[in-house]
């Protein structure tokens, strides 16, 4: 399998405490990836990272994409390579439309592209395009929104923290669709998340713990010792492997 | 083609409109550059004298009552000289249960030293429904001075809608003073949309008195100030009848050196009046700043569009 990104001995520390430790993983060209973990085991940070966004930058370690160091790159410099984030809760633009919005993004700003993107992830285009991406829009649209705009940017790799967060169950499954538009498209999508109805769309999966990747694998691997192990854990991120040394 | 009729083509592309629409018998429209009544139409129901000055005009509108306008009113105010003052007085008096609509567009395109100063007296009468936006273009170099005012009295059961923009060219040195008095179940909205660079300075006095029962206002102002620019934003609504209700809502941006300074007074004299306000002063919000970037924008163009997002028309 051909890494597109690879991540090398990623060490972040924040406010005195250490994130992420010394942490490796390489994600594959055009599939769709998982990184699992409890909560605080420094998943959105990995992403964070990985964007460069401000207050991430200072770390040990490497990020490389397509054979190249990014890490001394600005976020909009990472973007214009294809890479971007989608975040767990996205921001609100007073007065700011979705059209205006997505067409910032898209690679094609046609109206009829635009609308396209938006009836993707299930927003009727007709009555959403005009609106303003503020806080009239409950937070489950505005993940739909910035889902659309990552659709509209034609990623090459696309990390989506915790992609189903907010949504609704019935709209779950167009979150599900939109991340085969992205893979159908050749996009390497990283799906952030801890819960099991995300991790059962990836095709490989990570498990994170304590700021370091401790397992890879098929998804059914990862889900059966997640779910077992991780999710009824009571050691808050002081995995064993901290203490032994070896793996959970 | 007359001169005037080419002054004319030529503001309103400056405002990329279409003069053809003044061509339309049933839009009223008012044109003026500095002191010259370039064009002048009325309608049934609206009257409108002009008398020219010699340093602007001055102009009496009258609305009969239960007259409803249902294409909205053009008015224009350019001033081509680069040097200059045009002064307008408009004194408008709408009658009961009637309604009318106003867009007014203000061009000072080549603007080195223009004053432009506008005194308004308006009165909307019991029932009826007054809506003026007022849209300001500027030349890029900052020579212009502009001092809108206006007391306004809202009678029962009136609406008075007003909205300010000045977003293209320099704004150069603004002060807006209006002050408003509502009468029982009126309805009062000021909007102002103002952004500024260089060394712009904004001055914003905007006053609501809520005198009536049920009477309502609502005071908005959003500013962006970029490079050395200045504003000061004074917004005062008070409440003196009971079931009175308003809100009061700063949204101003701060980038480069620019500084802004808001002062919102709210004042209720009634145990059953009820005023709210809230502000935001500061730079971009970073979240939006970055969620832009990992779109690709630059963080210039992702500023600017954050900007033009805030400052942009509500959608009714």
């Amino acid at each position: 399998m051909m890494g597109v990104l690879e991540v090398k001995g990623l060490s972040l520390t924040l406010d005195g405490n250490p994130i992420l430790n010394k942490l490796d993983i390489d994600f594959w060209d055009g599939h769709v990836h998982a990184v699992v973990g409890p909560n605080g085991a420094g998943k959105s940070t990995l992403a964070a990272t990985i964007m460069g966004l401000s207050g991430y930058r200072d770390f040990e370690g490497d990020i490389i994409f397509k054979g190249e160091s990014i890490k001394d790159l600005d976020i909009n410099e990472r973007a214009k390579r294809r890479i971007t984030l989608a975040w767990q809760e996205p921001a609100r633009f007073e007065g700011l439309t979705i059209r205006d919005f997505i067409r910032s993004s898209a690679r094609d700003k046609s109206v009829d592209n635009l609308k396209r993107t938006l009836d993707e992830v299930g927003l009727d285009s007709d009555e959403y395009l005009m609106r303003a991406v503020d806080k009239t829009l409950s937070g489950g649209e505005r993940k739909k929104v910035e889902l659309a705009s990552i659709l509209a940017m034609e990623p090459e790799v696309a990390l989506l923290d915790e992609p189903d967060s907010g949504i609704d169950i019935e709209s779950i499954e167009r979150i599900f669709q939109a991340v085969k538009v992205l893979k159908d498209k050749g996009t390497t999508v990283i799906m952030i998340t801890h819960s099991l109805a995300v991790l059962n769309q990836a095709e490989h999966a990570f498990l994170m713990c304590n700021g370091t990747i401790v397992d890879k694998g098929v998804v059914s691997k990862i889900r059966s010792y997640f779910e077992d192990k991780c999710i009824p854990c009571p050691h808050k991120n002081v995995p064993r492997m901290a203490k032994t040394g070896g793996r959970v | 083609m007359s001169a005037d009729l080419t002054t004319i083509n030529d503001l309103y592309e400056k405002i990329n409109s279409d003069p053809h629409e003044l061509d339309d018998p049933n839009v009223a429209h008012l044109v003026i550059d500095h002191n010259k009544v370039l064009g002048q139409h009325q309608v049934p129901g609206l009257h409108m004298d002009v008398d020219e000055l010699e340093d602007g005009i001055k102009a009496v509108m009258r609305l009969d009552d239960n007259t409803v306008l249902e294409k909205q009113v053009h008015l224009c105010f350019g001033m081509y000289p680069e040097k200059g003052v045009q002064r307008i007085i408009m004194d408008v008096t709408i009658g009961k249960n009637a309604k009318i609509s106003l867009l007014s567009h203000c061009v000072f395109p080549y603007a080195i030293d223009v004053q432009h100063i506008m005194h308004g007296q308006i009165r909307v009468g019991e029932g009826s429904e007054y809506s003026y936006f007022e849209r300001h273009v500027h030349s890029p170099k900052g020579g212009v001075k502009v001092y809108p005012n206006a007391k306004v009295e809202i009678g029962k059961r009136a609406t008075f809608r007003t909205e300010f923009e000045l977003l293209r060219g320099r704004v150069g040195l603004i002060e807006i003073d209006y002050e408003a008095t509502c009468q029982a179940e009126s309805i009062l909205e000021m909007n102002t949309r103002i952004s500024g660079r260089a060394d712009d300075v904004i001055k914003v006095r905007e006053i609501g008195h809520l005198v009536g029962e049920h009477s309502k206002g609502v005071l908005t102002s959003k500013i962006a100030v970029r490079e050395n620019a200045r504003a000061e934003v004074y917004n005062e609504l008070t409440a003196t009848a009971a079931y009175a209700r308003g809100h009061v809502d700063c949204s101003e941006i701060v980038q480069d050196n620019g500084i802004v300074s808001a002062i919102p007074i709210v004042r209720v004299e009634h145990p059953k009046a009820h005023i709210t306000h809230e502000a935001a002063i500061g730079s971009v919000d970073n979240k939006q700043l970055e969620t832009l970037m990992s779109r690709g924008l630059s963080e210039d163009d992702a500023v600017e569009l954050i900007i033009s997002g805030l400052l942009s028309r509500k959608k009714k």
